[in-house]
């Protein structure tokens, strides 16, 4: 089967095979209302797979698995205390690296904040240590138990780990989302190939009289074949554009705030459940093609 | 054309037809008969292989059919028209459909004025658009028969072809057999009819095998 073959077998109408299968009314409306079905949720799946992929894409930026030591102390211990929490951390197993950041970084920082012109140097200012993370990462409780003892004034301060299981649970969601669509699809062939036997058994007597005069099986599949792809093709455009509106008219996800992003698409995100139609199609296509060899085979 | 090689057949209880050994060469003409349920359908659909032998070999135009792929049957079925006992019809289709059926099946168009013809001969020239559903036992039966010739073929195996016809159309019909036999058409016809035998033993050399006891033998010609 080449993509020529089913693109010809859809486009070039032959009304003289297509009438030899009797018209078939309640299968016709169900095989059709099936993919338009699965379409409309595949759109769902395709959308939360997407915007998984967006929080975990964001999430694990955030990350980057950085963490910060605050140190508060009186101006005179303040370089001490510094130098002991920098050596501290050239021991501490799980830190790739640290370092103090300078004036010109805090103030950086700051600005946001409280302006610019703010006398920043007559404040007391807590001393930023940032430090990076490798392997395993270290041991937040035993690394503040150091700090304790060797800087009192120094606090850890690794807000953004919070975050990292739930930078998991987003890869997870997007994952899922993907294997539901590969779900949705199989379950749609299934159907199909169910439909496409019973609708080829209603007909044994039409294919008797077929193979009688010399039809070949591909003659009399392709009457069948054509009839389930326009119909999933059909079923799952309506479906899909009826989930396109479904997320079009989501509320807006920024209006609530935060970091979700909502369930909606993004951008070129828009096109891809325009896919969902034509790989409907070649499902169907797939799937009665081979229902209809099988079962010609055990008919006649 | 058509050769039978120690052929025997059975439904799966005890053989139908054993021993058979026979030759349909190209342009004769047979009768088959015997009594109801001696297994004439049976033969003939050992014929066009709608059954395959149980034990022995049955060879259509050369070719061993149980060698024969689904796509080399339907091949062989373009050379030979039948007409079934049970006339099938697709019954959601006109009769002028049905009976142009074979050609469409292989993408031939049909000539207007040939089925127009056809149709007119075999007295179905007013039918062309009814509905198979709708027609009587001997009009299905003859619009079999227009089916089974649309498309000139090499052989033709009818069933009963006039079981439901009265004389004169009987007669009709026979001499479209006959003519088409003259113009090289094997021809097999299974009847109960002595006296369509008769008659066409008048216009051909027409030859009559009957089952009896399992067997086809060559009648004499004491018919
Ligand atoms: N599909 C089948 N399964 C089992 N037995 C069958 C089948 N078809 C026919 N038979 C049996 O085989 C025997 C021969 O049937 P067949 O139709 O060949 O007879 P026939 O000579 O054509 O009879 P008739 O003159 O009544 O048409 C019959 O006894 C019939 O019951
Ligand atoms: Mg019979």
């Amino acid at each position: 089967m080449t993509l020529r073959e089913l693109l010809s077998e859809i486009a070039t109408p032959d009304r003289q095979a297509d009438r030899v299968v009797p018209p078939s009314g309640h299968t016709a409306w169900l095989t059709g209302f099936t993919a338009g079905t699965m379409a409309f949720l595949a759109v769902f799946a395709l959308a939360l797979s997407l915007a998984a992929g967006r929080l975990a894409d964001r999430w694990g930026e955030a990350l980057e698995r950085t963490a910060t030591i605050r140190i508060s102390a009186p101006e005179e211990q303040m370089e001490l205390q510094t130098r002991a929490v920098l050596d501290l951390l050239a021991t501490t197993p799980g830190v790739a690296s640290a370092r103090a950041l300078t004036d010109a970084e805090e103030h950086a920082l700051l600005e946001p904040w409280f302006g610019s012109d703010l006398p920043l140097d007559t404040l007391p200012i807590p001393r930023l240590i940032e430090l990076q993370e490798e392997g395993e990462g270290y041991d937040a409780q035993g690394l503040r138990q150091r700090l304790a003892a060797e800087a009192p004034g120094a606090v850890l301060d690794d807000h953004l780990r919070w975050r990292q299981p739930l930078a998991i649970a987003a890869s997870r969601l997007r994952l899922l989302g993907g294997v539901s669509i590969l779900l949705i699809l199989a379950s749609t062939a299934a159907m199909i190939t169910l439909a496409a036997h019973a609708s080829l058994a209603a007909n044994a007597k039409v294919i008797g009289v077929l193979r009688l005069v010399g039809a070949r099986d591909i003659y009399i599949a392709r009457a069948f074949v054509r009839r389930f792809t326009l119909r999933a093709l059909t079923g799952a455009a309506v479906g899909t554009g009826a989930g396109l509106l479904a997320v079009a008219l989501l509320p807006s996800a920024d209006a609530a705030g935060g970091f979700l992003t909502g369930l909606g698409f993004q951008g070129a995100g828009w096109l891809l459940p325009l896919l969902l139609p034509p790989v409907a199609a070649v499902t169907a296509f797939l799937a009665t093609r081979a229902a209809a060899f099988r079962k010609l085979k055990e008919l006649t | 054309m058509i050769a039978f090689d120690n052929v025997a057949y059975s439904y799966g209880g005890g053989e139908l037809l054993s021993e058979i050994s026979l030759r349909l060469t190209p342009g004769s003409f047979h009768f088959l008969t015997g009594p109801s349920g001696s297994g004439k359908s049976t033969f003939l659909k050992l014929c066009y292989a709608e059954l395959l032998p149980t034990a022995g070999s049955v060879t259509i135009f050369d070719r061993e059919v149980r060698s024969l792929g689904r796509d080399e049957v339907a091949r062989m079925r373009r050379r030979v028209g039948v007409v079934h006992q049970d006339c099938q019809f697709l019954d959601h289709l006109p009769l002028a459909a049905n009976v142009t059926l074979p050609l469409a099946v292989t993408g031939r168009e049909t000539n207007a004025q040939d089925l127009a013809d056809l149709m007119a001969w075999v007295g179905l020239g007013q039918l062309a658009d009814a509905l198979p559903p709708a027609l009587s036992g001997g009009e299905r039966q003859r619009a079999a028969v227009a089916r089974a010739i649309i498309t000139s073929p090499d052989v033709l195996l009818a069933d009963e072809p006039t079981g439901n016809l009265d004389w004169e159309m009987s007669l009709r019909l026979l001499k479209l057999l006959v003519e088409l036999n003259r113009m090289g058409t094997t021809i097999l016809v299974a009847t109960h009819d002595l006296n369509l035998i008769r008659n066409a033993k008048q216009q051909v050399a027409a030859r009559v095998l009957r089952i009896s006891n399992r067997r086809i033998q060559l009648a004499g010609a004491d018919l």
